[in-house]
């Protein structure tokens, strides 16, 4: 029993120690490359999160004029409008344009590439992440319909608009997996007056009409921008966060991580103070194990002390079952979490997005690996002193 | 003299005023095999732990194999139990979740006398004079019948050669046919031995065995 309820606090700390990391790692790597990201005024934390991680929902839109005017700037190097609000069977739709396949970076500056296909050159042509695909089986030249709003079930299909699809992605173990991009004219097609959207029967438009000067939007949701140097980050920042034709906001993505990381922090400190808790526990009950073991071994203890067993033989013996013990309900918790790391991580992958690397041991990890047997030691001070206490009894009479 | 014990008195820390042995003047020659009797209680047991340097005596004088005890730290005197005691105890007190051969080997672990020689092959050549079949010899002790564990006893307590064995009424909780069969395998091993046996019990029946009886009383002024 004890040795389980190390391996359960085993299991526990360094599957949090684990989930953490690679939680951080994922989201870290979810946007790279990127300035800053520029959305309508709101808070920094809420524009990160819909316009990087599909999470929660814009508060408004920014007009295509004032994109175009910032994007115009010397010193930005490149832009990439976004656009979103529609979505398809639960996955979310970005409107954008061929500039995010070429400048959209994840990871450690890595580019989008494809699995199949290419990027779009056409109103109703649509590429999708390779979890799209594999989840709803889709393949090239399959035709979508996307549905206004974001829930996964919507009355409201834009039936006229079918999309054609021309390219898959690659996986990235990013947002972009699940996400389902359209060119921004498609977008604007599709809610265009008299488009025939919203259930309304109207003839079908060709899905292969090239985009045009007429689909033009008026707004988008946000916009990434690369500059020319790293030196412009803030200067840019106040000129955007300053224009005067409309409120904006500019967040470095950095920045806007560290202050979503400052708000798990204290979550991620209940669920460590919870694991350390168990973890006391199941060294406590090996301590109180232990005694109760002292006090049933007389026989032994004095058996070993006539075949000429010092003391500190029976001090280090129980020492060392400690040892033992602790390093084995170690090896019997890794062993469990990398079982169940193996069942799971697919589905945590579909359901969060998070990609979890089978090696668990990280700089955290060794650290309670050390702390373990070294507690285990501690604790077991008391039974091996009193064993100790008991042996030299003999001489003490 | 093997051992030889003058004015030796013994009383436990705890009660110094009541003394559990009073010995002026006792002793053993090599070879020799005494048999020692006397009630639960009287002192037999604290005799032994006194000849085997268990307990320190600080009032008298034990000699044994020519080293005098009282002059030993717990640590010298530890090892030279291990070195030239054999045990058996009541019960025979063989840790049950060990094999024979483990719980013979574990007795040469802290013998010195054993180091520079081949360990197992000596505990299955012991195994096999005591008739102790090879099937037997893994097995965790708890699982072999009494008279074999009989046997394992009485073989770890020969392992290491010693000069001198102790028993511990080892016949204490056997039945008549246990008890004649642990002694005739022990008797005839310490003859061939020359081995220089105390033996201990409240068994009067046992004496028969043996060619010096003493009752504890006898030896001791203090019962």
């Amino acid at each position: 029993m004890t040795l389980m309820a190390i391996s359960v606090a085993i299991f526990v700390l360094l599957g949090i120690e684990h989930i953490r990391h690679q939680a951080r790692d994922s989201f870290a790597s979810t946007v790279s490359g990127v300035d800053l990201i520029v959305g309508a005024k709101t808070g920094s934390l809420n524009l990160l999160l819909y316009s990087v991680f599909r999470v929660g929902t814009p508060t408004d839109n920014i007009s295509w004029a004032s994109y175009k005017d910032i994007s115009s700037n010397p010193g930005v190097a490149w832009s990439v409008p976004i656009s979103l609000g529609d979505s398809h069977q639960g996955y979310r739709v970005l409107g954008t344009t061929t500039a995010y396949f070429e400048h959209f970076s994840y990871g450690n500056k890595r580019k989008l590439s494809f699995s199949a296909g290419t990027p779009f050159d056409a109103t109703h042509n649509v590429v999708l992440g390779s979890e799209v695909a594999a989840a709803l089986g889709y393949s090239l030249g399959a035709q979508i319909i996307l549905s206004h709003g974001i829930a996964s079930t919507s009355f409201t299909q834009h039936k006229n608009h079918p999309f054609q699809i021309t390219g898959i992605l690659d996986q990235t173990g990013t947002p972009v997996d699940q996400t389902i991009h359209v060119p921004l004219s498609g977008i604007e097609a599709m809610h265009a007056r008299g488009s025939g959207s919203l259930g309304i029967d109207l003839p079908k438009e060709p899905p292969q009409k090239t985009i045009h000067e007429d689909l033009t939007p008026e707004s988008i949701t946000a916009f990434l921008l690369g500059l020319n140097s790293k030196m412009m980050i803030f200067g840019v920042q106040r000129e955007i966060n300053t224009y005067k034709k409309e409120p904006m906001l500019a967040i470095l993505p950095g920045v806007a991580l560290s202050e979503l990381w400052q708000m798990v922090g204290l979550f991620e400190d209940v669920l460590r103070l919870i694991s350390a808790l168990v973890l006391v526990a199941a060294v406590l009950g090996l301590g109180a194990v232990l005694l109760a073991s002292v006090r049933e071994r007389d026989h032994e203890i004095h058996l070993l002390r006539v075949l000429g067993a010092p003391p500190y033989y029976l001090l280090l013996l129980i020492e060392l079952e400690a040892l033992l013990i602790s390093l084995s309900g170690m090896l019997l918790g890794i062993l469990l979490l990398y079982l169940c790391l193996a069942l799971v991580s697919d589905n945590l992958f579909a359901s969060f997005g998070l990609h979890l690397s089978p090696s668990v041991f990280t700089s955290d990890g060794f650290m309670i690996m050390l702390v373990v047997p070294g507690a285990a030691l501690l604790t077991a001070a008391v039974p091996s002193m009193r064993i100790y206490a008991h042996a030299r009894a003999y001489d003490n009479h | 003299m093997t051992i030889e014990l003058n004015r030796v008195n013994f009383a436990h820390a705890e009660t110094p005023e009541k003394p559990v042995l009073a010995i002026d003047h006792w002793s053993l020659s090599a070879g020799e095999q005494v048999f020692i009797h006397g009630p639960s209680g009287s002192g037999k047991s604290t005799l032994l732990n006194l000849l085997s340097g268990l307990l320190e005596c600080r009032d008298g004088e034990i000699s044994v194999l020519g080293a005098r005890l009282n002059t030993m730290n717990s640590r010298q005197r530890d090892k030279f139990r291990a070195n030239h005691i054999g045990y058996v105890f009541q019960r025979f007190n063989l840790i049950p979740y060990l094999s024979a051969i483990d719980n013979i080997e574990l007795a040469r672990s802290f013998s010195a006398r054993c180091a520079d020689r081949p360990t197992l092959r000596q505990t299955e050549d012991l195994l096999c004079s005591l008739k102790i079949e090879p099937s037997e010899w893994t097995r965790p002790c708890s699982r072999l019948s009494t008279g074999q564990q009989q046997r394992v006893a009485i073989a770890r307590s020969l392992v290491n050669r010693p000069e001198i064995l102790i028993a511990d009424e080892p016949t204490s909780s056997l039945d008549q046919a246990n008890r004649d069969n642990f002694m005739s395998v022990l008797m005839p091993l310490l003859a061939d031995h020359k081995m220089t046996l105390i033996f201990v019990s409240h068994d009067l029946s046992l004496a028969q065995y043996f060619p010096r009886v003493q009752a504890l009383d006898e030896i001791s002024e203090a019962i």
